[in-house]
């Protein structure tokens, strides 16, 4: 399967091509078919190639160039593709969740009138994805990179008549061109320290430069400022609840699975860069923390089902880049992959509530769901308990493992974990209160309409994506329960180097190893955490008559207003550029620039009309001229002698 | 050089020269009737071709003299063509009042 794999590149370009030129001549069940199939099958690709890689063994990654793209005298570009463990990791999660989701959204989009049109744009989602996880240098990476910020930009503005939904997709564009230009400038660093932009001849090339290392942190910095932009951290991070305007499936699949993962991505594959550079690694652990506590506070007074799981969603990415920032790049991929799957489940089981509920997306219209969509609810619940973190669900053991690796992250550690710790309450608390209202409280849903089930094809990848939400922790657990290691060394080889690289320069970040009392306590307090999170949420959401009205008083009003961070930026960045932008536009532009270029114009009119004055008819005044004019230069010349 | 050329100094010849190339150039700025015009380029023109036969003799040299030949040809030539158009506008304006003949400009 290793010589077709450029196929699971292009089967997405060519399903895109396919459903983009064709959107109006074939019926949707045959474009929601060939959408599908484009992922499906790059999948199975996929896992035939991991089969044959044979990852746990081989350490070496496999090379596969299609062709010469950019040949500029010694700098070269190529179209290929790296395929190692952390690619493989990568694609498996897009092409796996990826078909997930592109078959449910057969079933959701079901009566769309651009159905063609959404699954064209979500192949090339799915392309740019993989062009960015699966390229072997710099610049196919910054293509796929840009690729999926303008297919985000697509879909969130699927809708382009609502302009709620246009300006969230141009929200989230032009956030992640702020974010792009950390990742052009490091990327020039890189070259110029390294000479080249391929992964592989950077990682040698970089090794024992001794004036690199004075650099890493700079250049470190920049390419988290480019992962800030796309995994929404802050500051950058308001594009991506905003991007809840595009259609559901988009939020499982960008907004959970894939594009937002780009940023973690990004570190691990630079991790020889990031290795050296332990003042911008504790940069980003802090961002993480901070995103992470900051997201979830926000999460709780949220009315929209899915604005509630966006926040968390950055929420959750503020956690990977706090395992990020504390050196332990295995927990953050970790986290990553049980994120794709219990996130997507829960944005799919919103799909499918609000499918049920006729497009209705505000929680308090909804209540009492449980039992009567059975599917749906049950594995929501499933979803809710893996990402509050309780025992033995998937979400317990990758969160685990981050905020111990935080905990024993040098001497800020413990600052780190409180912080993190605090975030898991507050994640277990909204998410349970979400439960209870939607589907334990008092049924406030319009009684009109009929609740039922979603079709097959949806509620198909919300047991598939259960079952992974539940297992998959199991790939890496605690000395204290069967210590599986198994990620570990899966990715030994991908990080081997540049661990190497840094133990030489000494920047490697000292993790204390644990005392595997302390590493069970850690555990069981985090559970017990989640457990408080879950009982409180009861008392407030199911016993006390479920409050749904909640009054909005002092902290409150500042948290349902989501600290007025929107506002601030309106006002200290957006009003001040309008105003900018308009004083140049109707001062500098008219007053000054089209004045100056008028009046030159103008300048040429005048002469001409003094000129033209000269220009009578008269026979005479010509050969006045003439005479004239031999009479100057006469005097010039004898003037001059000659 | 020879600055006297049987008899006459040549800085005599040139002044009349002068004097002739001045009254041409009046009758140009000053006459109005286009056939007096004619008259006075043509005297110009004549000036001018004193002055070449004048250092043709007084430097011993041919070519001034020739050039005075191609000079008249192209005056005739001109005369010819000029007196045409003369008659021409003559014909269609009644008149050979030049400050009459001013409808060609821009």
């Amino acid at each position: 399967m290793l010589e077709i794999f450029p196929l699971v590149v292009f089967l997405p370009l060519v399903g895109f091509l396919f459903n983009g030129f064709l959107k109006g001549r074939i019926p949707h069940r045959m474009a929601g078919a060939i959408g599908t199939l484009a992922v499906f099958i790059p999948f199975l690709i996929t896992l035939g190639a991991f089969n044959e890689f044979r990852p746990m063994e081989r350490t070496a990654p496999h090379l596969v160039s299609v062709f010469d793209w950019i040949v500029i005298g010694n700098f070269k570009s190529s179209f290929g593709f790296q395929i190692d463990q952390l690619s493989l990791y990568m694609t498996l999660i897009i092409t796996g969740i990826g078909s997930l989701i592109h078959l449910y959204s057969m079933g959701y989009m079901k009566g769309n009138t651009s159905y063609n049109r959404f699954f064209a744009y979500l192949n090339l989602f799915i392309f740019c994805m993989l062009n960015l996880v699966l390229s072997d240098n710099l610049v196919l990476t910054f293509l796929g990179w840009e690729g999926v910020g303008l297919s985000s930009y697509l879909l969130i503005g699927f809708d382009y008549d609502k302009s709620s939904a246009a300006e969230a997709g141009m929200k989230a564009f032009i956030l992640n061109r702020i974010g792009d230009v950390g990742f052009i400038l490091g990327t020039g660093f890189l070259f110029w320290f390294g000479g080249s932009l391929q992964y592989l001849e950077l990682q040698t090339n970089l090794n024992g430069l001794g004036e690199f290392a004075n650099y890493a942190n700079i250049v470190a910095l920049f390419f988290f400022v480019a992962a800030m932009g796309k995994s929404a951290q802050i500051p950058l991070y308001v594009w991506l609840p905003d991007a809840m305007a595009g259609p559901t499936p988009v939020s499982a699949l960008i907004h959970a699975a894939t594009m937002v993962t780009a940023g973690v991505f990004l570190i691990v594959r630079l991790n020889f860069v990031f290795l050296l550079a332990p003042e911008t690694s504790l940069f980003i652990a802090c961002i993480g923390a901070t995103t992470a506590l900051f997201a979830a506070t926000i999460g709780i007074l949220q009315n929209d089902i899915k604005k509630i799981l966006a926040y968390s969603t950055v929420s959750q990415l503020g956690f990977m880049f706090l395992a990020m920032g504390s050196m332990s790049y295995v927990a953050g991929l970790f986290h990553l992959m049980t994120h794709a799957f219990f996130k997507a489940l829960l944005f799919l089981g919103a799909g499918s509530v609000i499918h049920a509920l006729h497009h209705e997306q505000n929680i308090k219209n909804m209540g009492g769901l449980f039992g009567k969509i059975k599917i749906t609810s049950f594995t929501f619940l499933l979803g809710t308990l893996a990402i509050a973190g309780f025992f033995p669900f998937s979400g317990f053991f990758s969160k685990d493992l981050i905020l111990e690796k935080a905990y024993t992250y040098g001497s800020y550690g413990t600052i780190l974990w409180t912080m993190g710790i605090v975030a898991a309450f507050f994640t277990s608390f909204y998410m349970f209160r979400l439960v209870f209202v939607v589907f334990f409280g008092k049924d406030n849903t319009d009684s009109h309409h009929k609740i039922h089930e979603s079709p097959w094809t949806m509620t198909f990848p919300l047991v598939v994506l259960a079952i992974g939400a539940v297992s998959v922790g199991f790939l890496q657990t605690p000395h204290f329960f069967l210590h599986i290691d198994t990620l570990e060394r899966y990715f030994a080889p991908v990080l081997s180097k540049g661990y190497e690289l840094a133990s030489l320069k000494g920047s490697l970040a000292e993790h204390k190893s644990l005392v595997h009392d302390v590493e069970l306590s850690l555990a069981a307090f985090s559970v017990a955490i989640a457990t408080i999170g879950l009982i409180l949420a009861y008392f407030l959401y199911q016993r006390k008559g479920n409050p749904i009205v909640e009054e909005h008083t002092g902290f409150r009003k500042i948290l349902f207003h989501k600290y007025y961070i929107d506002e601030i930026y309106d006002f200290v960045i957006v009003r001040p550029f309008l105003f900018l932008s308009k004083g140049i536009a109707f001062f500098f532009d008219t007053k000054i620039l089209d004045r100056f270029f008028l009046n030159i114009g103008l300048s040429f009119g005048v002469i001409a009309g003094g000129l033209r004055r000269l220009q009578s008819g008269f026979i005479g005044d010509y050969a006045l001229y003439v005479v004239i004019g031999t009479f100057c230069i006469l005097v010039y010349l004898l003037a001059r002698g000659v | 050089m020879n600055p006297i050329i049987n008899g006459i100094p040549v800085s005599y010849i040139l002044g009349l020269a002068g004097i002739l190339f001045s009254i041409g150039v009046l009758g140009v700025l000053i006459r109005r009737n286009i056939v007096i015009i004619f008259m006075s380029v043509e005297l110009i023109l004549n000036s001018v071709n004193l002055v070449f036969v004048t250092f043709s003799k007084a430097l011993s040299h041919i070519s001034g003299e020739t050039v005075v030949f191609f000079v008249m040809a192209i005056a005739a030539a001109e005369a010819a063509v000029g007196l045409a158009l003369v008659i021409a506008i003559f014909r269609h304006k009644k008149s050979t009042n030049v400050d009459e003949l001013q409808s060609m400009k821009w």
